[in-house]
């Protein structure tokens, strides 16, 4: 039996009057791909949001797996705020690309690191010593990690400088440099071409190895979805439709209706 | 006098402008980071210049001579400790409701300084003189026409200092990363691990020391102060952050000191006209340059 990373139990969320999720439960096992699906609107972003730390469920609980001198436990991460989310592991890239685009795109990466350093202000004031080794500890970690996903050539570029492609692998590298169990992608395809798209595949299945992550993604790309996920989840106007491997997903009636309409009969 | 654009008027405009700067400062890291005009501002100016008379007057009372450095301690941390009350009391509460509830609110906080100081007794509605001869002894040098005081000197030197340190800070160290981060993207920051509310709570206390800082060098410069002095400084700073181009640091020195000039060269062509002639260029340079001289231009997303 696999270990539960991540465990959403009975989350409703309500925007107003309006339910963008209702009754969503997950068991999310360590070191899987997961795939979230569903038509615009579904509520797929508002999973993230709430996993996250950027809304707050009106009903339910999030638990995270934690370690403590050797044990593990489930930790109730349900009303965190984002910022200690991230300090407990769980990253992710966005839909719409959230660079920081006046900063360099070596910058862009420490400051992901910025909740690790080990230094107080008075060491940052005085820049002794143990201010300079961590500071060159970071910056070593950080080309590191622009050297895995071939950025380094632009180390010093303004990110605002940087093609799409390039912009999506720094975002990913980004996410990768708060050091997290737990990776969410969201639709991490999102304009790219056939062969892009396939790199992309091949890059997240290697970072999982690389990282030891568990994974869960948002993607329209039906191929890319079927063609990664080991399980996918399908949702609807903020409901659970379906959920299974893919070939039982893709099979499901339900799915193709909410994809493709309600077939009209003569 | 000759020429209005002599050396007199240089070093006054370099002056003013140095006092602007200070103030412009603060406006510009809040409103980068939070998108909001802070009125209250001039008065955080206002409350370290008082902080600054107690000071002397509490060591010329044991007849002890002030240090300036201490003063000038002495008034950032009270600017400061103002910023961050008033963030943590009235601003953060409504960080995440409609912006012009923050924006009355911040009219509110300025209103709510200016009037309790003057019902504190000891700071009273009323004009007081700053003992700044206390503090330091005035000495005056001539240059061919014009007239250099120490105080001018102290006045631009300390703001130079404080502004290349906050460039640096801004710059250079890791919680200026920050900021400037969460400035570019609030909540992607917030998802990378960054604090934002500690990262406001920092923008304020520094907004706040500045700030401060130029109300002791108002108050040795221009030996008179006030509850309500901070509001017409406060005003032109503004004015001068936006002219520069609000949320850029540059931006808002350049347009203090531009603001400075234009104010002093003003009045040296007609002393009544002369602020009017400073506003004019103002509004000539947000017609050609809607964003300000080093703003980001930002187009409307249709």
């Amino acid at each position: 039996m696999q270990n539960t990373v991540l465990k959403i139990d009975h989350v409703t969320h309500y925007f107003g009057g309006l339910r963008a999720v209702s009754d969503f439960n997950m068991e999310l096992p360590e070191g899987a791909i997961w795939g979230l699906i569903g038509p615009n609107g579904a509520g797929k972003t508002t999973i993230f949001n709430l996993i996250t730390g950027v809304y707050i469920p009106t009903k339910g609980k999030i638990y995270f797996r934690q370690e403590r001198k050797g044990e593990f436990y489930m930790e109730d991460i349900t009303r965190y705020k984002p910022h200690t989310i991230v300090s407990k592991g769980i990253a992710r890239t966005f839909q719409n690309l959230r660079i920081f685009p006046n900063l360099t795109v070596l910058d862009n990466i420490r400051i992901a690191e910025h909740f690790r350093v080990k230094y107080s202000l008075y060491d940052a004031v005085m820049r002794n010593k143990k201010f300079k080794e961590e500071e060159e500890k970071i910056k070593e970690e950080a080309m590191n990690l622009l050297k895995l996903f071939n950025l380094h050539s632009r180390t010093y570029t303004l990110a605002k400088g940087l093609p799409y492609g390039e912009l999506r692998r720094l975002e990913i590298a980004r996410a990768l440099a708060t050091h997290p169990k737990l990776l969410l992608l969201d639709e991490p395809a999102a304009g790219m071409n056939p062969k892009e798209t396939q790199e992309l595949m091949d890059m997240i299945l290697w970072i999982r190895k690389e990282f030891n992550l568990t994974i869960f993604l948002i993607e329209h790309h039906m191929k890319f979805v079927m063609g990664i996920c080991e399980h996918i989840k399908v949702m609807d106007f903020g409901e659970t439709i379906a959920e299974g491997t893919p070939q039982e997903v893709s099979n499901n009636p339900r799915v193709i209706e909410a994809y493709l309409g309600r077939k009209k009969y003569a | 006098m000759g020429s209005i654009f002599n050396l007199q008027q240089i070093i006054n405009g370099i002056q003013i402008g140095s006092i602007y700067a200070l103030i412009s400062i603060g406006y510009t890291l809040v409103y980068g980071i939070i998108q909001l005009i802070n009125f209250a501002h001039g008065d955080f100016y206002m409350v370290g210049a008082y902080a600054a008379y107690f000071a002397v007057m509490f060591s010329a009372a044991r007849k002890e001579h002030p240090n300036v450095l201490i003063v000038l301690l002495i008034s950032m941390t009270a600017g400061a400790i103002v910023a961050f009350l008033s963030n943590r009391i009235a601003y953060r509460p409504l960080r995440y409701k409609p912006r012009l509830s923050a924006l009355i609110t911040a009219i509110g906080v300025s209103m709510f300084l200016e009037y309790t100081s003057s019902a504190i007794p000891a700071i009273g509605p009323s004009y007081r003189a700053f003992p700044q001869s206390a503090l330091i002894p005035e000495h005056t040098y001539k240059i061919g026409h014009a007239i250099l005081s120490n105080y001018q000197i102290v006045n631009v030197s300390v703001a130079v200092v404080l502004m290349v340190v906050l460039t640096y800070i801004v710059q250079y160290t890791r919680i200026g990363m920050a900021m400037r981060a969460s400035a570019q993207d609030k909540d992607a920051a917030r998802l990378m691990g960054i604090d934002i509310e500690y990262i406001i709570d920092f923008t304020f206390i520094i907004g706040g020391a500045l700030a401060g800082a130029a109300g002791l060098l108002t108050g040795i410069t221009y030996p008179r102060i006030n509850p309500y002095m901070g509001i017409i400084p406060g005003l032109k700073a503004f004015i001068a952050a936006v002219l520069g181009g609000i949320g850029s640091v540059p931006g808002a020195m350049l347009g203090s000191y531009i603001l400075g000039f234009s104010e002093v060269f003003g009045m040296a062509i007609n002393s009544i006209l002369g602020e009017g002639i400073a506003y004019a260029i103002l509004i000539l340079v947000l017609i050609f340059l809607p964003q300000g001289l080093l703003g980001k231009k930002t187009g409307e997303k249709v």
